[in-house]
């Protein structure tokens, strides 16, 4: 029932479903309060598994269909035993997702047909920082680069501008682009 | 005194209003703050022009009549154009008077000012669209050492110590004061957010005669698709200058202004600009690319093409290498071109919405008797201009005369 109802969607995205939500959240603010949270715990070395099961939004708890865990860990030649990617590869897999779920509703709301859309993430990177070789690198990325190739019905113009849209509501693009208050603290 | 109409506010949209009751002999008092035209008197930079041509001046009963229908009006012109509108037609103005509070009372509203209350059945709000300048709060995180200015305060380079100017905006207001710093031989930084670029002319035609012919400045706030956004849109960047000459980004960065990403805090020592300045231009490009293309549908259609000079395109935004991080020690001067936000505190506050804007539907507020005028897109996307906030004026009486008729047959219906 839900396969078939799914898969009657335009690009399988229920845009109507969204607008509906974005009209309900701008006359309830407080319901459009989110919290997300990972749950990491240290495994050995550098080898971290980290578990995303609930959230917060809504007014209420809200859960995963299911707990969903990923490792991270360094490669071989950082003399770990690469039980995952790094985490600031993670972070260019949170872009990704990002940007093209959110090039999949645009589109879906401009009533363009999507066949294919693949995106190829590079994030550059001096390592001088990280190993505080060099006090003047940053550690994080000193660039990042997303190149994408997408098949859809429409011209090319209407897929920029699809993609220039979903930059400007990204959320991962946000988080990477402009600084965020982090608070690290300790129990 | 006890007017049947109190417009708040002398402007453009206040004097509009003015004349259309004055030809239904509707009588009404001007509440004026300082002076008629205030805001053109005082709150604007001197090299400043409209960003519209001369023959786009029309309001009820009254137009451009001088001998250069292209050229863009300096501010102190546009005063001298709207005083003699309202002496055209003698609009009752009360100036040097601040309106304290308008609050409901006996079926119509009671207005307090410093000068006096009186009691008023219609009250047509017309302070305009540029009342506060809007300052994100990052400025209260920069250090003494730096000065601030609004583009409301902001008059010429020579106000300005020698250093390095941080503009934040690139809208009209903010495209232009850069360029006017930089001109002045003063380095410059330019924070870019989401701006609306235009060539000042396309095919030989003011960019604002193509936006007129289209009708795209007609465009009604029932019929838009998305309303809010609509009404969020930055104004045109854009300068009104006697050679017609294209102000955007690349001509900022052909004269040594140096671009940056929005301004998004201070860290330690630094300010913080984002990352997201290429699509900024990017999309800013794309909407460009879709106008002109449109324009040219329409010439075609329309048999112009020969009467107009060729399509020739803008170049895309340059934007190659760019920095996201400013010492603070590195700028002396911080100027917030960054928009405006209403500021009603003598309104009550269920007339607002929860970021203190009005609440109207096409300029018909939430409370029967009360208008709001020359707000953006108000009935119509030229509503806040100088030539568009005529017509959203005669609906508008048109509505106060409907309005006045429904309470005068309702106080006959109760008398019998």
């Amino acid at each position: 029932m839900t396969t078939i109802e799914t898969t009657s969607h335009l690009n399988g995205v229920r845009v109507e479903e969204i607008l509906g939500a974005r009209e309900a959240l701008t006359d309830m603010p407080e319901a459009a309060q989110f919290q997300w949270t990972a749950q990491a715990e240290w495994v050995s070395g550098t080898h971290t598994k980290s578990t995303l099961e609930n959230f917060f939004g809504l007014g209420e708890e809200q859960s995963h269909r299911r707990a969903f865990t990923y490792s991270t860990d360094h490669p071989e030649i950082f003399a770990s035993d690469d039980h995952g990617p790094t985490p600031v590869e993670m972070v260019l897999v949170g872009l990704a997702g990002c940007l093209t779920a959110g090039v999949a509703t645009v589109a879906t709301n401009r009533g363009i047909e999507l066949r294919s859309v693949k995106a190829t993430v590079t994030g550059d990177m001096d390592l001088a920082g990280v190993l505080g070789i060099d006090p003047d690198v940053r550690n994080g990325y000193s660039g990042v680069t997303v190149h994408y190739e997408i098949d859809a019905d429409a011209s090319r113009e209407e897929i920029e501008a699809v993609v220039a849209q979903s930059q400007k509501r990204s959320a991962v693009y946000d988080a990477l682009t402009n600084p965020t208050a982090v608070r690290v603290e300790v129990a | 005194m006890q007017p049947t109409v109190t417009i708040v506010g002398a402007g453009q949209a206040g004097m509009a209003m003015s004349r259309c009751l004055t030809e239904r002999s509707i009588d009404h008092v001007l509440v004026e703050r300082g002076e008629p035209a205030n805001a053109w008197q005082t709150e604007r930079w001197d090299s400043l022009r409209l960003l519209t041509p001369n023959w786009m001046t029309r309001l009820p009963g009254h137009q451009y009549a001088g001998s250069d229908p292209h050229g863009y009006m300096r501010a102190s012109e546009v005063v001298d154009f709207l005083l003699g509108y309202a002496r055209s037609f003698d609009a009752p103005i009360l100036t040097s008077t601040t309106v304290q509070e308008v609050s409901s009372r006996d079926g119509g509203y009671s207005v307090r000012t410093d000068r006096g209350t009186w009691q008023t059945r219609v009250v047509v709000v017309a302070t305009g669209a540029a009342g506060t300048p809007h300052v994100p709060t990052v400025a209260a995180d920069l250090p003494r050492s730096i000065s601030q200015l609004t583009p409301s305060e902001y008059r010429n380079p020579m106000q300005l110590s020698e250093g390095r100017v941080l503009v934040v905006g690139a809208s009209a207001s903010g495209v232009q004061i850069a360029d006017e710093l930089a001109r002045a031989g003063k380095p410059v930084a330019l924070a870019v957010g989401d701006h609306v670029r235009l060539p000042r002319t396309y095919r030989g035609m003011d960019i604002h005669w193509w936006l007129d012919t289209l009708g795209f400045l007609d465009e009604r706030w029932d019929q838009v698709e998305d309303l809010a956004r609509a009404r969020r849109l930055p104004s045109l960047q854009l300068v009104g200058s006697p050679e017609q000459r294209t102000l955007d980004l690349n001509a900022a960065t052909a004269i040594g202004v140096e671009l940056f990403g929005r301004l998004v805090g201070v860290t330690g020592d630094t300010l913080q600009f984002s990352g997201s300045l290429p699509n900024m231009c990017a999309s800013a490009d794309l909407k460009q690319q879709r106008l002109l293309e449109a324009i040219d549908q329409y010439a075609l259609a329309n048999g112009l093409d020969d009467e107009l000079t060729e399509p020739t395109r803008p170049k895309p935004t340059a934007v190659s290498a760019f920095h996201t991080e400013i010492q603070l020690s590195d700028v002396e001067t911080v100027i917030w071109a960054t928009g405006y936000r209403p500021n009603y505190p003598w309104l009550e506050q269920h007339l607002l919405d929860r970021k203190g804007a009005i609440r109207h539907d096409g300029g018909v507020m939430t409370q029967p008797g009360m208008y709001a005028l020359g707000l953006p897109f108000g009935r119509r996307r030229k509503s806040t201009f100088l030539d568009g906030v005529g017509p959203d004026a005669h609906d508008l009486s048109e509505h106060i005369v409907g309005f006045l008729d429904l309470v005068s047959a309702r106080n006959q219906r109760g008398l019998r």
